[in-house]
């Protein structure tokens, strides 16, 4: 197996004959030049944005730097591949509106972004000149005593040669001698960069790697898309609701309309007849459709709230029902939403299986949390996994952060609780039925 | 039944309407004047509405519940503003969907007489929808038959004192129908029906006023049960 990193490599025999230390060499020189450009480029913005700030010219250099981060991120995960084979993670989220603006105001939201920059004061001022004190000790040091006989035989002449321009040879053996040390010094010299590279990626992939730590990041993105779309799912009902009510409901009213006029101008006759069935056809599909669209979202939710809402889904409960909702006002819609479907779910169940004589809707909001409760006095045993329309019902609750718990035990009574934590929306006086 | 005898019993009425779906917009103002009444002006918004009562001064009032901008309740807003700023303007909501909330809003609006609340559905019933829109224009109180039936199941503790034809009774008021009217629909004296309506009131502990308020009265206590 291939080692995955500078590190594996310098575990195994042949390190020294392998690409390794090259690639080592490649990443630390690289580190060189891109540092010293990167010091340039962080000292040319802020000299120049700091100059300027005062007209105003300045500042977006200076937003600049704030970002140089995110470039100088890019290369080092690119350049990072080059010691450690194991795939760098990006660690920006994919803003999820287009445009400029909310990629500019997601990026400085995110931690990575002010890590990438610390990376870059770092790498600029202290990183590459490191770089290039290991590759100046590591590689070029060893290299010039190896060369040390060619030095002597090519530029002194055969007499003497300068060795690191700091002490001077003179006779061949020495510079021999030099050279058998510059190789010595040479492979201690590749393990001293591979250990210079293997700490410098590890630095690097710890400071702009996307880590564990953004875990807790992704929990709350994941919580929050899964709120999105638990709205998009509600305005989509609404959507669904009102174009069934602007369009199919409306024209079907107008037809019966015709009809009722059609039928004021037939003889009594056979074409009458007819005409009486066409609308009472007609009717049918309009009650069928008022109860489709009653379903999807019930207009009374909209208009009145809970307490209405509920008092409606009441009446419409063969077994008798008991409301005692106390709301005094609005409640956040998703949640109003949430509980009605909970009720009605509930009291479908009364009427399909419970067996139930009378029933009961109580509840209402204190402390910050809206408590509803629906009991009859059924036969109990209740299974939610039964596919009662319960456990979806409990999904959508618990995105509320809310809680949905069922007490059926056989012989009954049974109970189901929801509480959502939620404020008021608004409170109101208005149109508050009297049930 | 022709519906002739709609025509020629009751006075020519000049109706405001207002219904945003320009489909049964036209329906409408097709089907009232081809029975006889004047539609003077047919709108599409409540602000356009109350503009058109203001200049027109109708005999009735004839709107849609859910209408720009909103699509929410902006007609039955409308028509409790209407019934404040002008006590004893007859007005007749329709709507889409019946509900006893909406209902009670607007039964408390003025005295509870000359308004009415019905199912779009029953626009189609030409000769109820016009004798309707008569006892409303006439000051009565007519509610949809689909909220007196989400009423009587809820069979609270007042609606189980009466006996089931009191309650055949009790629905029959709250459609405005008249003693006759009544007695003929479940084919009984209206002697009976007078009993009964005396054995409702009495159940219902309504103070002895006059028959009309009475009567109204009994209505609203339902809706409110």
């Amino acid at each position: 197996m291939q080692p995955k990193s500078v590190w594996q490599a310098m575990a195994r025999p042949g390190f020294l004959v392998s690409s390794w230390p090259w690639r080592a060499v490649g990443y630390l020189v690289s580190g060189v030049v891109v540092g010293s450009l990167v010091f340039l480029l962080v000292v040319l913005l802020a000299v120049a944005g700091g100059g300027l700030a005062s007209v105003l010219v300045g500042l977006p250099l200076l937003a600049a730097l704030a970002l140089t981060g995110l470039p100088v991120g890019r290369v080092e995960r690119l350049r990072l591949r080059i010691v450690d084979a194991e795939p760098v993670p990006d660690p920006h989220r994919v803003p999820v509106e287009p445009g400029l603006r909310a990629w500019v105001v997601v990026r400085i939201r995110e931690r990575a972004t002010w890590r990438e920059l610390g990376y870059v004061v770092l790498f600029a001022g202290v990183l590459w000149p490191l770089d290039a004190l290991v590759v100046v000790f590591g590689l070029i040091v060893p290299l010039s005593l190896v060369a040390t006989p060619s030095l002597m035989a090519a530029v002194g002449g055969g007499r003497e040669a300068k060795v690191l321009k700091v002490w001077t040879v003179t006779d061949w053996p020495t510079a021999f001698g030099c050279s058998v040390g510059g190789v010595v010094l040479l492979a201690l010299g590749a393990y001293v960069l591979g250990v210079a590279a293997g700490a410098r990626a590890g630095l690097t992939r710890l400071l702009i790697a996307a880590r564990d730590v953004g875990l807790g990041e992704r929990v709350v993105e994941l919580a929050l898309s899964r709120g999105r779309l638990v709205d998009a799912f509600e305005a989509e009902r609404r959507r669904i609701e009102r174009d069934l009510h602007d369009g199919a409901q409306q024209r079907l009213v107008a037809l019966t309309v015709t009809l009722g006029v059609a039928r004021l101008d037939a003889p009594p006759g056979p074409l009458a007849d007819q005409l009486a069935k066409a609308q009472e056809q007609a009717g049918s599909a309009l009650a069928e459709l008022r109860e489709l669209i009653h379903g999807i979202h019930p207009q009374v939710l909209t208009d009145y709230g809970l307490e209405a809402a509920v008092a409606d889904a009441a009446d419409r409960t063969a077994v008798p029902v008991d409301v005692g909702l106390d709301l005094p006002g609005r409640l956040p819609r998703a949640v109003e939403s949430a509980a009605y479907f909970v009720v009605c779910e509930a009291l479908t169940n009364v009427d399909r299986h419970s067996g139930a004589t009378r029933a009961e809707v109580g509840g209402g909001h204190r402390d910050g949390l809206l408590l509803v409760e629906v009991r009859d006095d059924g036969c109990g045993g209740a299974d939610p996994a039964r596919g009662s329309g319960l456990t979806g019902l409990a999904d959508r609750v618990s995105v509320l952060d809310g809680r949905l718990s069922l007490s059926s035990p056989p012989g009954g009574p049974t109970s189901l609780r929801v509480e959502i934590p939620c404020e008021w929306d608004q409170l109101t006086d208005r149109g508050r039925p009297s049930a | 039944m022709r519906v002739g005898s709609v025509d020629g019993s009751r006075p020519a009425l000049r109706v405001v309407l207002a219904e945003d779906s320009v489909l049964l917009r036209e329906g409408l103002v097709g089907l009232l004047g081809r029975v006889g009444h004047e539609v003077v002006a047919a709108v599409g918004d409540a602000d356009a509405l109350l503009a058109a009562v203001a200049e027109h001064e109708p005999d009735v009032v004839v709107t849609d519940v859910r209408m720009p901008p909103g699509f929410q309740d902006e007609g039955l807003r409308a028509a409790v503003q209407l019934r404040e700023a002008r006590p004893g303007l007859p007005v007749l909501v329709l709507s889409q969907y019946v509900q006893r909330a909406y209902a009670a809003e607007l039964l408390d609006s003025g005295d509870g007489t000359g308004v009415g609340y019905l199912l779009k559905d029953r626009v189609g019933q030409v000769e109820e929808f016009v004798d309707a829109l008569g006892r409303v224009a006439g000051g009565g109180t007519v509610v949809d038959p689909e909220v007196v039936r989400q009423l009587l199941r809820r069979r609270r503790d007042p609606l189980e004192r009466l006996t089931p034809r009191e309650r055949e009774v009790l629905a029959l008021m709250a459609e405005g129908r008249s003693n006759g009217s009544i007695a003929r629909r479940l084919v009984v004296s209206e002697a009976a029906v007078g009993k009964h309506i005396g054995g409702i009131l009495a159940k219902l502990d309504l103070p002895p006023a006059d028959e009309t308020h009475r009567r109204v009265l009994a209505v609203l206590t339902y809706l409110r049960a």
